[in-house]
């Protein structure tokens, strides 16, 4: 246990150390607005792809609704800090818990459908609530709510992600965390060990949402507007693809997956032509050889290249 | 095997990585003495179709620019950068232009939402952006404040007026009386086209005997078709884009409703007739900023080059980004200089500056004052049918 924290603690200072360089090229001008553009977004796509790392790679729930939620963070968050003139902090607050009750009670009778099915539904409901925003006139409807302030930085964002990946890397090795792996691995012989499989699942998907608002929440204030096109399946495919490409099950991965697609997508920019054709390429060439994604279910470490000491599953 | 596996996986990774750090280089070497204005534009995504004619409008209107060259032989190029039809994309397209090109101006995006998010970027940077399509006012206007926004232009005239131009025409020209509606509801700009037509239709004495809405992607309207039928109406006016419309037009002649229809120039495409089918589409009608039988000498030889240079018909989009560039030309000359704020400020000032889609003179608001045509679908053809004054 020990070890653990003082493994812990090491990591946050290293990333403090790589947030104090970063910051420092950002000052500096090193970095300029384009690429702390596209860090910010590296962020938000690591914190959206943990969480929905926890529904699908942890808890083995197949969730393709993503985007939803994050609209439903961008939202709230844009009518507390537009409509209603309200600090931004509440409204990141607001816009997690919001998304997260969003989220458990559309879990709750959703989880309840396995494989294809919760994925179908999944989706189904992404599109019901971008739907609904797109009627909505309090929030502009289909032209989007404009003119939000751009109150995310860099700093709010980097600590946000990485309070994210601490809560959910501590929350897989604790006992619901357990329980959560157990439903993924075989669910009928979790519940036949006395798991109230639907409780972890609701819990996991809960949890996975209200991060999402909260990534929705950083984005709406970094990009000026909620803009229902922001918010269709395709951001949740693009979410998934992150997460699959690191392999499902692995936090590393997810955000190894997160940093790639997004540096990729920013790099590409000058060739649009060619941006769907490798892209698709990429992943149906990792698709044939390497089906489990760039790290499989483990995580990314010095004991993957053979070096350190004993292997921790 | 597994070892293979996973210096595979290591590669892989590698080479990923490898490619995104050649990213972080680029845009460095530029030639000093090109004078680069960025393409924020649809190359992807639902609108491809008119990024793509944006592009091949701007490159032709900067081929002829270039034999002679600005600000004594300097050549000018073109910088595109993706924005995926999708306003956070367009934003981030919008800061890599300016903060990584180091453009002097840019044109595009087309998309009125696109635009808006992406005006606070470029108002930042002081570097004008000219939407050559985006038609909602508050693409050049702060809605909050009502103030014009010092960077933002626009080739295109604004929603209103064409949902006004189609009304009339449909009244006084057509003599038409009773109109069904059918609007986008997913877009701002649908809803703003059907308010202005509606009104308008109305004080011309007609009646609008149904208002019917869809969302874009849908593909099955006979079920509101058969119910606008059912009201007996002589003209329907659909204001949307051209992948619905299409469709809508299709399935309006199998049931066989066949009366006028009409909307704005989010038909102009290509593929309408596609869609449609060739013979469906007659009697259709839209109103429009350009049309390519317009009988001025410079659009006679746009047409000529263009149809040399990429095989097709130039379209509204082909235009209009032709106009802005030539706009941003004129601004670079009027500037002598290629300082983006400079060349911003001489563009407010540009009058009765001739272009393909006609003479441009920016208003207060940065709009431009010009003429509408109304186009007739012929044997799925666009026919010229008149033009309409301010």
């Amino acid at each position: 246990m020990n070890q653990i924290r003082k493994f812990d603690l090491a990591l946050i200072a290293a990333c403090a150390a790589i947030f104090a360089g970063l910051q420092g090229a950002i000052f500096t001008g090193i970095i300029g607005p384009f690429w702390e553009l596209n860090i910010i977004l590296i962020c938000i796509n690591i914190i959206l792809a943990v969480s929905l790392n926890l529904i699908n790679g942890y808890t083995g729930q197949f969730s393709i609704g993503h985007a939803g939620f994050m609209a439903v963070g961008a939202y709230t968050s844009a009518v507390i800090t537009v409509k209603l003139g309200l600090p931004y902090e509440l409204g990141l607050v607001v816009a997690t818990i919001s998304a997260g009750v969003l989220g458990f009670l559309i879990g709750l009778p959703t989880l309840r459908l396995n494989g294809d099915y919760l994925a179908i539904a999944t989706l189904g409901l992404g599109e019901i609530i971008r739907i609904c925003i797109l009627n909505i006139d309090y929030v502009g409807g289909a032209s989007g709510l404009m003119g939000i302030p751009r109150l995310t930085t860099f700093a709010y964002v980097f600590w946000i992600m990485i309070a994210v990946i601490f809560f959910i890397k501590n929350f897989k090795n604790s006992a619901p965390g357990r329980c959560c792996l157990a439903i993924r691995e075989n669910e009928i012989a979790a519940d036949t060990m006395g798991i109230n499989t639907t409780k972890y699942k609701v819990l996991a998907f809960t949890l996975g949402a209200s991060f999402a608002g909260t990534a929705g929440a950083l984005f709406s204030h970094y990009f000026f507007l909620a803009h229902p096109a922001s918010f269709t399946f395709m951001r949740s495919f693009d979410i998934l693809t992150m997460v699959v490409l690191g392999g499902l099950g692995s936090m590393t991965g997810s955000i190894t997956g997160a940093i790639l697609l997004t540096f990729i997508s920013a790099f590409l920019s000058d060739f649009p032509e060619w941006r769907m054709i490798i892209y698709s390429v990429t992943m149906i060439i990792l698709m044939l050889y390497r089906p489990q994604g760039l790290f499989g279910n483990k995580e990314l470490s010095l004991k993957m290249f053979g070096l350190g000491g004993k292997h921790n599953g | 095997m597994k070892r293979v596996n996973k210096l595979l996986s290591v590669f892989a990774a590698g080479v990923l990585f490898a490619g995104a750090l050649a990213g972080c280089g680029g845009g460095k070497d530029a030639k000093q003495d090109a004078i680069k204005i960025g393409g924020c534009l649809e190359m992807t995504g639902g609108s491809a179709s008119f990024g793509i004619s944006s592009k091949n409008g701007i490159e032709l209107a900067l081929k002829n620019v270039n034999q002679k060259g600005v600000l004594g032989g300097k050549k000018v190029e073109l910088v595109v950068a993706d924005n995926k039809s999708e306003a956070s994309e367009a934003l981030n397209a919008m800061q890599k232009l300016i903060s990584q090109d180091k453009v002097v101006a840019v044109i595009g995006p087309n998309l009125s939402s696109a635009c808006i998010a992406s005006s606070a970027i470029n108002n930042a940077g002081k570097v004008l952006a000219i939407t050559p399509m985006g038609t909602n006012p508050d693409v050049t206007v702060d809605p909050k404040s009502g103030k014009t926004r010092d960077y933002n232009f626009r080739a295109c005239f604004i929603d209103p007026f064409q949902g006004t131009v189609m009304a009339n025409f449909a009244a006084k020209e057509m003599g038409l009386k009773r109109a069904a509606i059918m609007i986008d509801n997913t877009s701002d700009y649908s809803k703003g086209l059907a308010t202005f037509f509606k009104e308008n239709f109305i004080k011309n004495g007609c009646e609008v005997v149904s208002e019917e809405a869809y969302l874009q992607k849908d593909t099955d309207f006979k079920s509101t078709l058969t119910k606008i039928k059912a009201t007996n109406p002589d003209f329907i006016y659909i204001p949307g884009y051209y992948q619905e419309v299409g469709l809508i037009i299709k399935q309006a002649r199998e049931i066989g409703l066949n009366i006028a229809i009409a909307g704005g120039d989010g038909w102009d495409s290509a593929k309408l007739p596609e869609i449609a089918g060739k013979e469906a589409l007659n009697g259709t009608f839209f109103c429009n900023l350009y049309s390519p039988d317009d009988t001025s000498d410079l659009n006679k030889n746009f047409v000529a080059e263009y149809q040399k240079m990429f095989n097709a018909k130039p379209d509204v989009f082909a235009a209009l980004a032709h106009d802005s560039a030539m706009a941003i030309v004129k601004g670079i000359e009027d500037a002598k200089s290629a300082d983006p704020a400079k060349v911003a400020a001489a563009m407010a000032k540009i009058k009765d500056l001739q272009g393909v889609s006609g003479a441009i003179t920016f208003d207060d608001k940065h709009n431009p004052i010009k003429s509408a045509v109304i186009i007739e679908h012929v044997d799925g053809k666009q026919t010229f049918k008149t033009k309409i004054n301010p």
